[in-house]
């Protein structure tokens, strides 16, 4: 599957090789017109193997008594509009600051912005590293 | 970046800012050794003897944070030499007697002795630069991450225009990019005074059409950078904070600051991937499918959009980023019903002229398209300003070289500065569960030149103290000539064991907010009891 490396903004080329639905490796994109067929150890090594990491988030966590739980989507999304809504109402929306992120997707940014400017109502948008 | 990043190749003469290019950016690194073999001229201006040295022509080790007085004398000598391109100064620029003026003070020789280089070295770099078809200036965080970040880049700049190294194949002023996406976060509109497409919030006419668009009002009042959000959580004044995919009590400068204001946050959201160090801080978590599990774009540094394609399901319950925000939104009275990641890329489009040409479609054949791409028959911009600068007429900035906010003194007498590490990503997050990652840079290495290790009578591999004005960490001493004396080096990829970014300066570039990571005063010393 051609794809993009999620390592520096060189962007180059990668091709995931899939297996059962499963990453099993990665090979550099000679159709790139990026990278042309080359990649760093880290596009070539370590753009696989967190994928699978037993250490992923695979379901959402609520703080309860001072400890992270594991709760559904349900929860999770009632609880953050719930407290989300009560702050902007009593605080403002300008007490709301949203971090957006420089790994995740250009889809993923927009709505971002979109959710803090359309639907909390507040320019406090900013994402992680200003360079 | 102005360029793009197969022009370098056919640069003749590169000059390569703070930019440990072989470490952060391998493959760029490859087009400028190609370069180097075609013929070009490559100078490396930075404090540190980076891999890219080896392939250097000259290099420049300034002292830290002096880049401006650099940058400043050598637009001084091409000035006082009659050396810059009077076409494309008379014909489109404004302001050159009084860069001129500005520049007076900038001779050669007053710029070694901020700087520690020859004044020799500077002249000729300035006539190499000026004299070449086509010059191209590369940089990175080495040059934005100062509290003068913003006037660094306006100093260069300066280079640029003054000799018409602009809007043509293999010249520009080339930032590269850290992290993959950031170019197209900031495209996006993630910043708090621009909407998607760098259009101004501040500008009545952009909101109006985004409030068409999106059937709410948007606000005109200036948003937040995050530097500021995180003063103003402690106090008191942001109550909520909500993250999407950053470590940011790991990656920030001051950051036991940073996890105060986190800490004291009423609601702290954090939306990624794994449980990092700003995970369990949170009240909630979400979590979310990563790049390899996900359909959308990312922007790379030369404005290029690519597809990113979903190869295999998000594990458990984890969701992408864009179908998480759209169901909140709904829970917040604001239904949002895309069905795909391209129909919100179409919004984008629809709403960002500089990206409306494209489209998935044109994705799936051309490789990515590079803004501006501003109609479906438009094959993209390689390197901007070919028809001249963007306002008719290129200004020339007035700055001045201004020391680093923290100096070194008796108490904390050495230049801390932080970087990359190839091999190590950013804060770790995902090399760090590469098994065979940590075996290259097994952890944390204070580097330091010989003759410093050999004044605390400390050995290679020791392990010490470091101490700053805001912290303390503990580590492993690399004795290495990478480092000039009196600055020492660590990277901020390993937190477990390290935390770098307790020690560095909270001081912000007074134009963006951009913390400087890069200059921090500290003291090294042996650990008590060896
Ligand atoms: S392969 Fe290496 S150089 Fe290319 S984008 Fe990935 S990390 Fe950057």
């Amino acid at each position: 599957m051609p794809t993009v490396c999620p390592y520096c903004g060189t962007g180059c080329g990668l091709q995931l090789l899939v297996k059962g639905g499963r990453l099993v490796g990665a090979a550099p994109d000679f159709a790139s017109p990026v990278s042309e067929g080359s990649l760093c150890i880290k596009g070539q090594f370590a753009s696989t193997e967190f994928v699978h990491s037993g250490q992923r988030l695979t379901h959402p966590l609520i703080r309860r008594n001072g400890m992270l739980q594991k709760a559904s989507w349900e929860q999770a999304y009632g609880l953050v509009a719930e407290r989300l809504a009560a702050i902007r109402d009593t605080c403002g929306p300008d007490a709301i600051a949203l971090w957006s992120s420089a790994r995740a997707t250009n889809e993923a940014n927009y709505l971002m912005q979109k959710l803090a400017r359309a639907v909390i109502g507040t320019n406090n948008i900013d994402n992680c590293a200003r360079t | 970046m102005s360029n793009s990043i197969r022009e370098m190749e056919d640069a003749s003469f590169l000059l390569v800012v703070g930019s440990n290019t072989t470490e952060t950016h391998p493959v760029i690194a490859l087009r400028m050794k190609q370069a180097v073999r075609k013929g070009a001229r490559l100078v490396v201006v930075d404090p540190r003897k980076v891999e890219l040295v080896r392939y250097a022509h000259r290099w420049l080790p300034l002292h830290i944070g002096t880049d401006i007085a650099l940058f400043n004398a050598m637009a001084h000598v091409v000035i006082r030499d009659g050396l810059y391109n009077t076409t494309y100064v008379r014909e489109k620029t404004e302001g050159l007697a009084a860069l001129e003026e500005h520049l007076k003070g900038y001779t050669p020789e007053y710029a070694a002795q901020v700087t520690g280089l020859s004044a020799e070295a500077i002249v000729q770099t300035a006539h190499e630069y000026a004299a070449a078809d086509r010059a191209s200036i590369v940089y990175t965080l080495g040059v934005t991450e100062h509290t003068c970040g913003t006037h660094n880049v306006q100093s260069l700049a300066n280079l640029a225009i003054l000799t018409g190294n602009l809007g043509r194949w293999g010249t520009g002023v080339n930032p590269l990019r850290g992290q993959n996406n950031v170019q197209g976060a900031g495209d996006m509109g993630c910043i708090p005074t621009d909407l998607p497409g760098y259009q101004k919030a501040d500008r009545p006419e952009v909101r109006a059409k985004f409030e068409e668009a999106w059937g709410r009002p948007i606000p005109s009042r200036p948003g937040l950078t995050k530097v500021t959000a995180v003063d103003q959580v402690l106090k008191g004044r942001v109550k909520a904070v909500y993250i999407m995919g950053e470590n940011t009590v790991v990656s920030d400068a001051h950051a036991s600051h940073t996890r105060a204001a986190l800490e004291a946050a009423d609601l702290l959201v954090v939306q990624d991937i794994f449980l990092t160090e700003t995970a369990q801080l949170a009240h909630v978590v979400l979590p979310a499918a990563c790049y390899a599990e996900v359909d959308g774009t990312f922007t790379n540094t030369e404005r290029r959009v690519q597809r990113v394609r979903r190869a295999v399901e998000p594990p458990g319950e984890a969701k992408p980023d864009w179908l998480i925000l759209s169901e909140l939104a709904g829970r917040l009275g604001y239904p949002m019903a895309y069905r795909h990641p391209s129909e919100v890329w179409d919004e984008v489009a629809g709403l960002s002229p500089i990206l409306a040409g494209i489209s998935y479609r044109r994705l799936e054949q051309a490789g990515g398209l590079q803004w501006p791409c501003p109609s479906g028959d438009h094959p993209g911009t390689p390197y901007l300003h070919a028809d001249g600068p963007e306002s008719g007429k290129a200004y020339f900035s007035l700055v001045h070289h201004v020391p680093p906010a923290e100096l070194p003194d008796a108490e904390f007498p050495l230049v801390l500065t932080t970087g990359r590490r190839r091999s190590t990503y950013h804060t770790g997050t995902m090399t760090g569960r590469a098994s065979g990652f940590k075996l290259l840079v097994p952890h944390e290495l204070l580097e330091m030149n010989p003759t410093d290790a050999a004044a605390l009578s400390i050995a290679d591999g020791e392990e010490v103290l470091v101490t700053s004005r805001r912290g303390q960490v503990k580590v492993a001493v690399k004795v290495t000539d990478r480092s000039p004396e009196g600055t020492v080096f660590m990277s901020f990829h390993f937190p477990d064991s390290t935390h770098t970014n307790l020690l560095t300066s909270d001081a912000r570039d007074l134009i963006t907010d951009t913390p400087e990571l890069k200059a921090c005063a500290v003291r090294v010393e042996k650990l008590s009891g060896r």
